[in-house]
């Protein structure tokens, strides 16, 4: 980013590219393709083939019998010769690939909002223009002196918010607030811990030094505006006024409305002078951290990008206001947020000395030193505390927490606040199992943090990326072997983000022995050397890198973007490309058969895409094609310049060949009528279709020959078992197992098919995204293999129909809708490195492992999560920290090369306890489940079953072992493990696990395929689903999204037990969404929301809430509008009567209550129990 | 003439016997190679597929010619590894063409430390 004209190469490399790039599409046109049609035209193949124009061009004669091209094979070979057309076709490509040359640098490189990537590449080329961009915004702030600021890079971060801040509005106020409040936090430097023994302190040292100041030709604009940050940090540093905030928030964002952020910052610094933060004061300042709605992910990248950056952690700041800001050392970005709430109560000190008292407490428990974690460990022993007697002050405070009336307002808060609370100095609390009834926390359980010093932890990664099963890595595989838990990364590499540091610049500074990026945790030597933290390699500064172009100062290595932020993005030379980056190309293969026709999926795909079809990520040179297929296979030629879409049918699906290679793939912008036009008459096309046959396997052998020169997606829509040609599948699928205990079978590929074909296609770049939409068993255990192995998605829509099943069709809608427009990398590759004694044992998720590191992605989309197994090598006695980075290359939609880098630092421990102390629970469940997944493929589904309740007796009777002084006929787990049996007794009854009840097979594999490739915050929901009471819900704790009041209500556990016959309940599973209303529901309620007088009156099929004008109804709406917010799969809503059919479907969720084939949570404890004592 | 069979046998199985040493050596250096990154396991799959039902069967006919030769004794040390082969062929992932290696599971590390345990193991076994 923000490089000065002279620094970044980034349009010259640009245009090496576009000087290329005229070969690419020429290869693409090449002639063996074309020679080789030609050849076929002419000879052989010329019978089948029918080349037509559809029904009105000239030449033909229109006839039905000739589109379906099953007429005698003889008779008219169309109008225009193979070599006339050939040749047209080639010119006409060569055409569009020169008009493609004119290929501006400019072009934005983000799909998402187009200002984002205007300013970040402007800004990276220092163009005056972004001044004036800027000076808009940033109106109030001229009027600030220019103080700079020496001992914290702050306008990088900064920098970054910048441009990224558009489309996070309500996430600005509350951040920009802390901004302040951490510049209040850093001028009280004393309570400072005494920094880590590492680069830091040296960094510190060398801050001051140095400060060359470039004047380049483009700089002033950007100077203005960090010297107005600076500016407006001083004031907020001498008086935390509205004012300051208020111009602190205007130029980062633009469209907050300054009104709005004022009161929100002036509530929470007043909050902050008193020191009690009331509930109010806290509410504004939600927004903050707890699921804004534009993007969750957004927000959480806010947060993410904000306590990955040393300076300008937004929300440790906020806590710093809150708490009078003056501690900033003992806050890490996520234990602050919890903050606030112990406030209120008993807490009597003012502004500093709540903070106090902490370090010393915390650090109690172990000698290593939890020095931040006290608000965390509050909010999430929160609801346990009932049997255990408060041991210390913040005890006290936090049973009179649990006991406080608006328990959901102020969790909600804390869920709110709280981005990963820590239950560290508590984690190792031994909780009674058998005896704690409310075991689920009321707030999110959110991740732990990894115990490491401050300044690490603010540089870390954030858990939405990147988590470990383990935040305390053992030093042993011995060690870590006995305290049987899985050791593991879960990922979400290309999460959306709305604050990411680009990074421009001619060398990526790599360590020149593991090729690691160099990152936060690298220690520096001295100026001009750094040494790699993850092989120890002493690698040099190269010259480049000495000087920041943040601060544009000289000699500040360790300034720089890279080493300021745990999660960067790099804009990758020509080093870093095998070819010219491709355009993004998509492929459109649509099954056509009766089958399909009468499900109706064409009206909504083309609609779909008719909308969308301006907004599909990619440049001028994007390119689109379409095929369809039932018994043959249908190609659409769209050149442009023809007057109406050409219909090309190949028939010989044993050898399928492409009927004209260069135009079936056509850019998007030059054929747009043709497209339309096509899109318009493609539902229609088919009505009378009598051909029930499915030619799926030679559909996607031409797809990848039309797709090989260029790599790209192809969308493949199919509604049956495929029942000709390559591929052919059987059905498997005995319907009277389904509900069988015993062995469920068929759950891998019945052929390697598929397999193979996408490994061809994952070969030339080409990724295959499977949309199943079936009535009966399709087998897609083997059909998925072509996703798998090709890094596509796969979506599953059992007994679609567009009428009868209308939910499934508004589904496929909305999933269509995020689809089409959602962000996109083409060509990738993904390398995971560990620090030397770790290694990668085995990988999950949707990919194709190229090496023992190397994940080959064809396509990566920002809904595609991954986890990796590791195991301990070599011990990793002679280093404290360990860490983690994934270097994720790909090429934008924009055609740039890119590479997204995230480090994750965790601390190496020696004792068994503290590895208890450090387990994440939800990360652990979801390593487990993609272990299960495969388990159950590789050996059985009862297998895995077995599996997984080993994984809790096991770790179990391991933690029994080390606590020796408790009594052993108890089920004792430690704190941070106390989800763990309730979450692997979700999934034995997940969809993918459970026997006993009936399961179809492809439900059981589609939820399988899930787990693979969910990230964990969808996977969680898929796990363990959400269950709220709505009927109740007030303002009381409620956030503000987008000028809205979402209501939080607090966390149920899934019993029927909570369940009451007055209430109205939402189960949130992630794929969906149930209302279940009580028999003897309150009628306003049901007036209120579902728009009907009584129960009685309630419809059985109801999926949509009406928009009434009534409070209550509001607040359902906007709470369910925000959970839905940003899933990849849009929920849909079924609103359950109780006593209706349909309520077996919710209560199936209720994993807590015995099912006919499941233990209760209780027996299960039991049951575990028993095992241990064997 | 039994004698000769016999003593023909053994001079073919140390012949055969070289040629399997190859294949085992084969083995682990393509294993190395993909545990160090040299090579695509697409291409190091198509590279060592073919070559492990020749040496399956050479193995087997070694065992067909000890029991025609009524060398018990011989037959007794390579019935287990005859036995291990058929395991290990019916046990193998679906695959349309011969062989044993799938290239999306190879590089998994369990997998390649099991593949190369094996090499060693036949190495020093032949």
């Amino acid at each position: 980013m923000h490089v000065p004209s002279g620094y970044g190469l980034h349009p010259q490399n640009y245009i090496a590219p576009s000087g290329h790039y005229p070969q690419g599409p020429g290869k693409m046109t090449s002639l063996p393709l074309d020679s080789q049609c030609g050849d076929y035209y002419s000879g052989l193949y010329m019978v089948p083939t029918q080349n037509m124009v559809t029904p009105n061009t000239a030449n033909q004669q229109p006839g039905a019998q000739q589109m379906y091209g099953r007429g005698p094979p003889a008779p008219h070979i169309v109008g225009s010769t193979p070599g006339s057309f050939q040749g047209a076709a080639s010119s006409a490509s060569h055409l569009h690939t020169s008009a493609s040359q004119p290929y501006s640098p400019f072009v934005n490189h983000y799909n998402s909002p187009a200002m984002y990537s205007a300013n970040s590449s402007v800004a990276s080329q220092g163009f005056p223009s972004t001044c004036g961009h800027y000076a808009m915004s940033t109106v109030s702030n001229a009027t600030y002196p220019s103080v700079s600021y020496p001992s914290l890079p702050a306008g990088d971060p900064y920098g970054q918010q910048m441009f990224t801040s558009q489309n996070a509005p309500t996430v600005r106020p509350a951040r920009d607030n802390s901004f302040s409040g951490h510049s209040m936090a850093i001028s009280h430097p004393s309570p400072l811990p005494p920094p880590p023994s590492h680069q830091y302190h040296q960094q510190q040292s060398l801050s001051g030094c140095n400060t060359l100041s470039w004047s380049a030709s483009g700089l002033p604009s950007t100077q203005d505006n960090l010297r107005n940050h600076t500016g407006s940090l001083a004031t907020a540093n001498s008086n935390p006024t509205n004012t300051a905030a208020d111009s602190l928030s205007c130029p980062v964002m633009q469209n907050v409305q300054p009104l709005k952020s004022s009161p929100v910052v002036s509530t929470v610094l007043s909050g902050a002078s008193s020191t009690r933060t009331p509930p109010a004061a806290n509410r504004p300042a939600e927004p903050v951290a707890s699921v804004t709605q534009p993007s969750e992910l957004s927000q959480q990248k806010g947060v993410d990008s904000s306590s990955t950056t040393s300076s300008a952690s937004p929300v440790p700041n906020s806590y710093d206001a809150l708490e009078g800001g003056s501690y900033p050392d003992m806050l890490s970005s996520s234990a602050s947020s919890p903050a606030p709430d112990p406030a209120p109560e008993p807490d009597p000190a003012p502004a500093s000395a709540p903070a106090a008292p902490q370090p010393s407490k915390m650090a109690k428990p172990f000698g290593y030193g939890y020095p931040t974690l006290q608000p965390g460990y509050q909010n999430a022993t929160a609801p346990l505390n009932s049997g255990v007697p408060p041991s210390s002050p913040a005890y006290s405070g936090f049973q009179q927490y649990a006991q406080y009336p608006g328990v959901n307002q102020l969790s909600s808060s804390l869920g709110g606040l709280s981005l990963q609370s820590s239950p560290q100095p508590e984690s190792l609390r031994p909780v009674n199992l058998t005896q704690e009834r409310n075991i689920l926390p009321m707030t999110p359980v959110w991740a732990p943090v990894p115990n490491l010093n401050v300044d690490l932890k603010k540089l870390n990664c954030s858990p939405d990326s990147f988590r470990c099963t383990l935040t305390n890595i053992p030093q042993t595989q011995a060690l870590l072997n006995k305290a049987k838990l899985p050791l593991g990364l879960l990922l979400h590499p290309f999460r959306d983000l709305t604050q990411l540091p680009v990074i421009t610049s001619n060398t990526i500074v790599r360590c020149r022995s593991c090729r690691t990026y160099i990152n936060p945790f690298v220690s520096f030597i001295d100026q001009r050397r750094w040494k790699c933290n993850l092989c120890y390699r002493v690698n040099d500064v190269p010259e480049e890198f000495m000087y920041n172009p943040l601060t544009r100062s000289y000699g500040e290595p360790h300034k720089r973007p890279e080493v300021q932020n745990s999660t960067v993005e790099f804009i990758a030379s020509s080093d870093y490309m095998l070819r010219p980056p491709q355009p993004a190309v998509y492929l459109f293969v649509l099954d056509v058969s009766h089958n399909a026709v009468e499900a109706g999926y064409l009206t909504i795909l083309c609609q779909s895409l008719l909308e969308n079809l301006d907004k599909l990520p990619g440049d001028s040179r994007t390119r689109i094609g379409f095929m369809t297929f039932d018994s043959t296979i249908h190609f659409y030629n769209l050149q442009e310049g023809l007057s109406q879409p050409q219909m090309l049918i190949v028939s010989d699906i044993d050898d399928v060949f492409l009927p004209t290679p260069d135009s079936l793939l056509v850019n998007l912008y030059e054929s747009k009528e043709l497209i339309k036009d096509l899109l318009n008459a493609l539902p229609n096309m088919f009505t009378n279709t009598r051909e029930t046959h499915s030619a799926l396997g030679p559909a996607l052998q031409a797809a990848f020959k039309l797709m090989s020169p260029t790599g790209g997606r192809v969308s493949v829509f199919q509604t049956q078992l495929p029942s000709l040609g390559a591929g052919v599948l059987q059905s498997r699928e005995d319907p009277n197992q389904r509900s069988s205990t015993k062995v469920v079978q068929h759950l891998g590929p019945a052929t390697d098919f598929y397999k193979k074909l996408a490994l061809d296609c994952s070969g030339q770049q080409t990724a295959v995204d499977l949309f199943l939409l079936s009535s009966q068993y399709s087998d897609l255990a083997s059909l998925a293999c072509m996703s798998k192995y090709s890094a596509g998605c796969i979506y599953y829509y059992p007994s679609f129909h567009y009428t009868h099943n209308p939910s499934q069709a508004e589904k496929l809608q909305k999933d269509l809708k995020r689809y089409l427009t959602r962000k996109i990398g083409f060509e990738a590759v993904m390398r995971i490195r560990c620090t030397k004694g770790l290694s990668m044992h085995t990988f999950h998720g949707n990919f194709f492992v190229r090496s023992t590191d190397l994940l080959s992605l064809a396509n990566i989309n920002p809904d595609a999560g991954f986890a990796v197994q590791l195991s301990i090598e070599e011990n990793l006695t002679d280093t404290s920290l360990v860490c983690f980075q994934t270097a994720l290359l790909y090429t934008s939609s924009k055609g740039e090369r890119r590479i997204r880098v995230h480090t994750l630092c965790l601390p190496v421990v020696s004792s068994l306890a503290d590895v208890y102390a450090g387990v994440d629970v939800q990360a652990a469940i979801c390593l487990l489940a993609n272990m299960a997944v495969d388990r159950s493929v590789s050996s059985s589904l009862s297998d895995a079953r077995d599996a997984l309740v080993n994984a809790v007796v096991d770790s179990l009777s391991a933690y029994g072992s080390t606590v020796s002084n408790l009594q052993h006929s108890a089920l004792i787990a430690p704190s941070s493990l106390r989800l763990f049996p309730l979450y692997v007794l979700a999934l034995l009854k997940q969809k993918a696990f459970r026997t006993g009840t009936s399961t179809r097979l492809d439900d059981r594999v589609y939820a399988m395929c899930q787990i693979k490739c969910q990230p964990l915050v969808h996977l969680m929901k898929m796990i363990h689903p959400n269950l709220y009471r709505i009927d109740r819900l007030t303002d009381e704790g409620a956030i503000h999204v987008n000028d809205r009041v979402v209501p939080q209500p607090p966390l149920q556990k899934l019993s029927a037990e909570k369940l009451t016959r007055e209430g109205a309940f939402l189960m949130d599973c992630g794929s969906v969404f149930y209302i279940w209303i009580g028999k003897s529901c309150d009628n306003n309620f049901i007036e209120d929301v579902l728009g009907y007088p009584n129960f009685a009156s309630i419809p059985q099929k109801l999926t949509h809430l009406p928009e009434l004008d009534t409070l209550s109804s509001e607040r359902a709406r906007s709470f369910i509008t925000w959970l839905r917010d940003n899933r990849p799969l849009s929920p849909i809503l079924h609103v359950v009567k109780d006593e209706s059919p349909a309520k077996t479907e919710f209560f199936q969720h209720l994993i807590e209550d015995r099912t006919e084939a499941a233990f209760s949570y209780y027996e299960f404890l039991l049951h575990i129990q028993q095992q241990i004592c064997k | 003439m039994k004698f000769t069979f016999a003593a023909f046998c053994y001079m073919l199985v140390l012949l055969l016997t070289v040629t399997l040493i190859f294949c085992a050596i084969w083995h682990i250096i393509a294993f190395d190679e993909l545990k160090t990154d040299y090579k695509n396991p697409i291409d190091q799959c198509n590279t060592l597929n073919p070559l492990v039902l020749p040496e399956y069967l050479i193995h087997a006919f070694f065992c067909v010619m000890f029991l025609c030769a009524a060398k018990w004794l011989m037959l007794g040390l390579n019935m287990p590894l005859s036995a291990y082969h058929i395991w290990r062929y019916m046990s193998r992932p679906v695959m349309s063409g011969p062989g044993l290696n799938d290239p999306t599971t190879i590089t998994n590390a369990d997998i390649l430390a099991y593949c190369q345990k094996e090499g060693w193991c036949k190495l020093s076994f032949f």
